[in-house]
């Protein structure tokens, strides 16, 4: 999707604002939004990639006027309703409706440890053929879905070099939308600064891009 | 004429303060952090009335949710990564190892897991420099960083950083030369990265906890340097 969080290269969003001795989370809601977004998963009703989404389907000016954990809020709200562990009508009364039966949390607090350890495992160990070798040219390929995709406009239709193959992985694109895992060879593109920006760009820097087959053409 | 002259002046001001309101809500809180937490904003209001619905239907246990919470604010954070890196400067074998496979090597400290499951080390050397974004949301290598900081999330950080990491690390503070070789990481994928930053001179003689309290988080992105130690002064 070519939203407003595919920011690579967009110019005029201010400096950098830094903070000193910054808190993990400012507010006690950011924690628990943060937490509640994880722990929920755990229903295995969404995944990180369809949470991502739900955040870039948030409308522009809303995503940019918004805070970091608002956005976390708007897509939780998004996912426990879109993926049916809430109803809306719950949501607006803040009550389980009548004669629900109550479930039992996938996850307790004795169970964070291994929540944390398990970590988001999308590495498939599938005999897939890779479409590409290190060392070869590849081209981003020039694709506008208007769906999930984690080929950053500034990639597309460019030239670039790939330096590594790290194996086959789950493909962000598809999962984000729950049609299947489509495992395919990951691999680190490096893209000369000047390929990508013109000569304004440092003639020998660059940018490395973890990209996946199906973004990918021969050059 | 002048009557709208002055019109116009007096609107433009209203909105240049207006914006100035809007630039100041979304700067990070700072002193007036506690007038804010005494009165719930209306986020906080809706993720109460979230969350006890959700603990209500049992889709949530919050004393989990009190230990994830917890263990981001108080254990997995930079002093992981300054832990790794520290070792990668005494251990050449660790070094190598690292820089090889990262995720295996930072689990000889006992590190891993989310936002660490594919660890990738890139080294900072005299004609290389390293830094890393994520263009299009805010992955982060959580095993060893922890939580990113608003700045790393921020529009201004992952719009510029690809196509100016000259400019905003000299808004870091530091300036590169011109022959140093920028590689700029973005982190579109499930690997994260974790920057080798330079052994600062002068600390030959630093025992290797001592050279991890001198590792920063921002030279482990890659924004900033590892600064030597004060001289005569402890690590």
């Amino acid at each position: 999707m070519n939203g407003v969080h595919d920011m690579g290269g967009m110019q005029d969003m201010g400096a950098v604002q830094r903070e000193k001795n910054e808190p993990v989370f400012h507010q006690r809601w950011e924690g628990r939004v943060w937490g509640m977004m994880w722990l929920g998963s755990a229903w295995g009703k969404w995944n990180l990639d369809a949470m991502r989404h739900a955040i870039e389907r948030i409308p522009p000016a809303d995503y940019l006027r918004m805070s970091y954990y608002e956005k976390w809020l708007a897509a939780l709200v998004d996912l426990v309703t879109g993926r049916g562990l809430v109803t809306r009508a719950e949501l607006e009364s803040g009550k389980p409706a009548a004669g629900s039966a109550k479930a039992t949390p996938p996850v307790k607090a004795e169970g964070v440890p291994a929540l944390i350890a398990r970590g988001n495992p999308v590495k498939r160990d599938v005999a897939v053929a890779a479409r590409f070798q290190v060392g070869q040219r590849v081209r981003g390929r020039n694709i506008n879905p208007t769906t999930h995709t984690r080929l950053p406009r500034y990639a597309r239709g460019k030239i670039g070099t790939v330096e590594r193959d790290h194996g086959v992985f789950l493909l962000a694109d598809s999962n984000a939308h729950f049609q299947g895992e489509k495992p395919q060879h990951l691999y680190s593109v490096r893209f000369a600064a000047r390929e990508l920006w013109g000569q304004q760009a440092a003639p020998h820097d660059s940018v490395y891009v973890n990209l996946w087959d199906d973004h990918l053409e021969p050059a | 004429m002048k009557t709208s002259r002055r019109d116009f002046i007096a609107k433009s001001g209203a909105a240049a303060a207006a914006m100035h309101d809007l630039a100041h809500a979304q700067e990070p809180h700072q002193e007036h952090d506690h007038e804010h937490s005494l009165v719930p904003s209306d986020p906080a209001l809706r993720v109460k009335s979230l969350e006890s619905l959700l603990v209500e239907k049992g889709l949530v246990d919050p004393a989990a949710l009190d230990a994830l919470v917890d263990t981001y604010e108080h254990k997995i954070g930079p002093r992981n990564g300054a832990q790794v890196v520290a070792r990668a400067w005494v251990d050449s074998g660790f070094k190598k190892r690292l820089l090889a496979d990262g995720t295996a090597a930072i689990a000889e400290l006992g590190f891993g897991g989310r936002g660490g499951d594919y660890l990738q080390a890139v080294e900072n050397t005299p004609t290389v420099h390293n830094i890393v974004v994520c263009t299009l949301c805010s992955c982060y290598p959580w095993a060893v960083l922890g939580l990113p900081p608003i700045w790393y999330k921020s529009a201004a950080y992952r719009s510029r950083a690809v196509i100016d990491p000259r400019g905003v690390l000299r808004e870091f503070g530091l300036e590169l030369p011109k022959d140093v070789e920028v590689r700029v990481h973005d982190s579109t994928a499930e690997l994260r990265y974790l920057v080798l930053p330079e052994r600062p001179a002068g600390t030959e003689k630093l025992k290797e906890e001592e050279l991890a309290a001198l590792v920063t988080r921002d030279a482990m992105i890659g924004v900033a340097k590892v600064p030597a130690p004060k001289p005569g002064g402890r690590a």
